[in-house]
């Protein structure tokens, strides 16, 4: 990267904002996955205005630009590809801009940690239910642009049901805004849905506007331990067939409760074969209750050994801290792991984890198992060690295999963590070449010069 | 041929199943202040992981970025895999000073702080600015304000000074008062007898009233946490030679100290010493018997004091306390124990106050960063009185409330136990 190049950049940010050492670029090489690649330059700008004049630089310069937020992506979309280019990191874009309690909106900067948005608009009685397992460690403008879920959309929709506008920088710098407070507005296409879960790669997200919800006044929540994970995967379904729709629907099987259970000693059953984690919640007290006794019955019925009630604010505070512990738990087991996304109508779970089950045996390498069972998302973890290169052969069969049967049975291969490098491969094979097609002259029409995020969700 | 062969360094299962999920960094303060990857728990992992597999050089910039860690082990705690990025940061300095050992800090932490009479000599300035009544005078003519804003907040750190070190005045056994229970031993740290005199001494009295014989020797050395954050472990070993034996000849069951900071290191000598066969099972031994002063007085049956303390009273948990040897509730029943004293809870009690030692010398920036995230805690809470068991941590708080000009009284919780038994005498 040259140094005029940079000076600019410093011009532009401070120098305090413009990272360049050795060591600072080797930690901007990676994100939540194995993945890895060096940046020339990290910029940490503090408004849009800067976004805005950076993006600026770049295309005259035609430096490749990799939008970032706190860096816990799934699939490698933050990281730059092999060529190097810029990270411009929104970390410092921290605020919460407004929150309007009349219209149950809030509009913030893109660097805001999801938990923390979440505790200011709780404390006054409202609800951002979007609830990725990386809430701590996550940007709202990181969920935006992957469109992050969470075991609360079951009940309460993913992140893009909650994105009501947007500041976007463009490809050439401009500042386009989108949406407003209007609860409904058909004005033309639908740019909020265009940009939400577009992985940086059609513009930068740097302020939304979220809509809210009333915050829930009761929650119960069960843990149900199963002797069979088929019978835990057909227990889901008779709870949703049972017209109750839970917050949260979650499954885990017996590894990832053996993991969790190492990490943090709560006591779960680690002989059983699966357990769900149920929550209800609403307005009345009385039917958050009704609902999950109804719920904890399907689950006695349906074979379940144990069926637990949490007692108390704090057991229940445990159990979801636990839950979202699992994905990186795992990594005591092996230094590797791989965690896939795939979504299936619900229907097909039994028979999918019976698929997931099969394939692991095939191959000899662990697949854990657990997800957003309610809705239909599965988080099969394959578990390996990169520095072997055969099992890196195996894994990548092994993905190849967890994505067919996803397709197969009438699936997605990402429900929240979306595309970035790694699920590129699958991508034709997922949407067909017509929506490839379409999808290739979107991003023709707002990314030319193909600076932004270049290489992730399509090859080149 | 690799530089670091031979050199004592941090071992694969240190690091290598760090998946980089990111936990950390919503629980480390230097992340929370910097925004910025370079000042996280899992960018210090990833480059002490790239430094010592030789994709990065040890270079200048990849150590210092060790040193940005304020090793309050957050993220120890909070790591699903069970990485200890802290304790990480702590092995790379000491890898570091064994490939190139810095000379001033042969003689910082190799001449001076092990040997309490050249402390005592070192800090006697601080002493007779206070003695002197030149303190008195700096403040009464605010002149305080002309210094540079970083020499004002050191000297705000100071508490009120003793007159004379602790050591010198403290007699190597003070009998029990009534009939003796127990005899334990009292390990005096430097920090406590050369500035926090009026604790310990409040510590030695209120194990007396208990029935304790309190046996203070007085050759005890540092406890070798200043030359373990920076890098030196192996003076760090020699120090905790040298204080085994010192009490292994004094014959107590129990080793108590009223410094978190202290307590924590003398817990890990049977750590630090155990690939040393002379010394790995003595080493533990003295590790099992040493109590902070909160968690002996709650193993004991303890006097109620009588008396009563009139205040809004909040706590502070010392990293070195909570996390490095899981007291957390002890202090805090200590303080419940005494009437007219009203507890409130501070909000993230356990976030570090960024002291770390010696942080708001060498990290002024961060660590007033830092500590002004405690500060907007402490005046949430309106409490009159913010209690915490670690001179450190002191030192640091006195300097927030300095710098935010709170009337706020910084003091161990050993104090007001102290003077609620005081005020039953009376």
């Amino acid at each position: 990267m040259n140094n005029d190049f940079i000076g600019q950049l410093i011009d532009i940010v401070g120098k305090n904002h413009v990272l360049h050492t050795p060591e600072d670029l080797a930690v901007y090489s990676y994100d939540g996955t194995f993945a890895e690649g060096t940046p020339d330059v990290v910029v940490l700008p503090e408004n849009t205005d800067q976004v805005s004049q950076v993006v600026k630089l770049a295309a005259e310069a035609r430096v490749p630009i990799v939008p970032r937020g706190m860096g816990s992506g799934m699939a490698a979309g933050s990281i730059p590809m092999m060529e190097g280019g810029m990270v411009i990191s929104l970390t410092h874009m921290n605020h919460i801009l407004e929150i309007d309690t009349q219209n149950a909106t809030v509009s913030t900067e893109a660097g805001v940690i999801t938990a923390d948005l979440q505790a200011a608009v709780e404390k006054i009685g409202l609800f951002y239910p979007p609830d990725p397992s990386s809430i701590r460690h996550s940007t709202i403008g990181g969920n935006i642009a992957c469109n992050a879920g969470g075991p609360r959309c079951l009940k309460y929709g993913v992140t893009g049901d909650y994105v009501l506008g947007l500041t976007v920088v463009l490809a050439d710098g401009r500042i386009l805004k989108t949406g407003g407070k209007p609860i409904k507005d058909v004005t033309g296409y639908d740019l909020n849905g265009l940009f939400t879960g577009s992985e940086g790669t059609l513009g930068l997200v740097t302020e939304a506007l979220l809509r809210l919800a009333a915050k829930p006044r009761y929650a119960k929540t069960v843990l149900a331990e199963f002797d069979s994970l088929d019978d835990a995967s057909r227990t889901v379904n008779a709870i949703l067939s049972a017209g109750i729709v839970p917050a949260s629907l979650e499954l885990m099987d017996q590894t990832a409760i053996l993991c969790i259970e190492e990490a943090m000693q709560l006591g779960l059953n680690t002989d059983v074969e699966a357990s769900l984690i149920i929550e209800t919640d609403g307005a009345d007290e009385q039917t958050v209750t009704s609902e999950i006794e109804a719920c904890a019955n399907i689950c006695r019925e349906s074979g379940a050994q144990s069926v637990k009630l949490a007692q108390n604010e704090a057991d229940r505070a445990s159990l979801w801290k636990a839950r979202r512990s699992i994905s990186p738990s795992l990594a005591r087991k092996a230094p590797n792991k791989l965690g896939e996304d795939i979504t299936v109508p619900r229907s097909a779970i039994p028979e999918v984890i019976q698929r997931l089950r099969a394939i692991s045996a095939k191959y000899g390498l662990p697949i854990v198992i657990f997800g957003h069972a309610g809705d239909g998302n599965l988080h099969p973890n394959i578990l390996f060690d990169k520095r072997q290169p055969d099992q890196w052969q195996m894994v990548e069969q092994m993905v190849a295999e967890i994505f067919e049967t996803s397709l197969a049975v009438g699936g997605t291969l990402s429900g929240e963590h979306g595309v970035g490098m790694l699920k590129r491969p699958y991508m034709e094979k997922a949407l067909g070449s017509i929506s490839i097609d379409v999808q290739r002259h979107i991003k023709q029409a707002l990314d030319p010069l193909n600076i932004l995020n270049p290489g992730k969700i399509f090859t080149n | 041929m690799d530089i670091l062969t031979g050199l004592e360094k941090p071992s694969e299962s240190d690091y290598l199943n760090c998946i980089r999920c990111g936990l950390c960094l919503s629980v480390c303060p230097t992340y929370r202040e910097h925004l910025s990857e370079t000042a996280s728990p899992r960018g210090r992992v990833a480059l002490a992981r790239k430094g010592l597999e030789g994709e990065l050089e040890l270079s200048p910039n990849l150590i210092e970025q060790m040193y940005g860690c304020f090793a309050c082990m957050a993220c120890d705690d909070a790591c699903p895999v069970g990485i200890q990025p802290a304790e990480l940061t702590l092995a790379m300095r000491y890898v570091q000073e064994q490939r190139q050992p810095a000379g001033w800090k042969k003689t910082l932490f190799e001449g001076l702080i092990p040997h309490p009479g050249r402390m005592e000599l070192a800090t006697l300035p601080l002493r007779l600015y206070e003695k002197l009544g030149i303190r008195r005078i700096v403040y009464a003519l605010r002149l305080t304000r002309i210094l540079p804003k970083q020499i004002r907040d050191m000297e705000a750190m100071l508490p009120r000074l003793p007159q004379r070190p602790l050591r010198r005045v403290l007699p190597q056994t003070t009998e029990s008062r009534g009939e003796e229970k127990q005899r334990v031993g009292f390990f005096l740290g430097c920090a406590q007898s050369l500035l926090f005199a009026d604790e310990s001494a409040a510590t030695v009295r209120v194990l007396s009233r208990n029935g304790c014989t309190v046996v203070t020797p007085k050759e005890v050395e540092c406890c070798g946490m200043p030359a373990h954050g920076y890098g030196r472990l192996d003076l760090v070993r020699k120090q905790a030679q040298h204080n085994i034996s010192v009490f292994e000849k004094s014959d107590v069951e129990v080793v108590v100290t009223d410094c978190a900071t202290c307590g924590s290191t003398l817990k890990e000598y049977g750590e630090y010493l155990k690939d040393d066969p002379e010394w790995a099972e003595r080493a533990e031994a003295f590790s099992q018997k040493v109590r902070d002063i909160s968690e002996f007085l709650m193993e004991i049956p303890l006097e109620k004091p009588k008396g009563r303390v009139e205040t809004r009273v909040t706590y502070h948990d010392p990293c070195h306390l909570r996390r490095a040897q899981h007291v957390s509730e002890q202090p805090r029943d200590l303080l419940k124990m005494i009437d007219g004293l009203e507890f409130v809870e501070l909000p993230e009690s356990d976030w570090c106050c960024g002291s770390a030692g010696s942080q708001l010398i060498t990290h002024y920036e961060t660590s007033t960063q830092v500590l002004d995230r405690k500060m907007d805690n402490l005046e949430s809470t309106q409490a009159q009185v913010i209690a915490s068991g670690c001179p450190g941590c002191q030192m640091q708080l006195n300097t927030g409330i300095q710098r935010r000009g709170l009337d706020v009284r910084v003091v161990h919780p050993i104090t007001l136990l102290d003077e609620a038994y005081e005020a039953s005498d009376e």
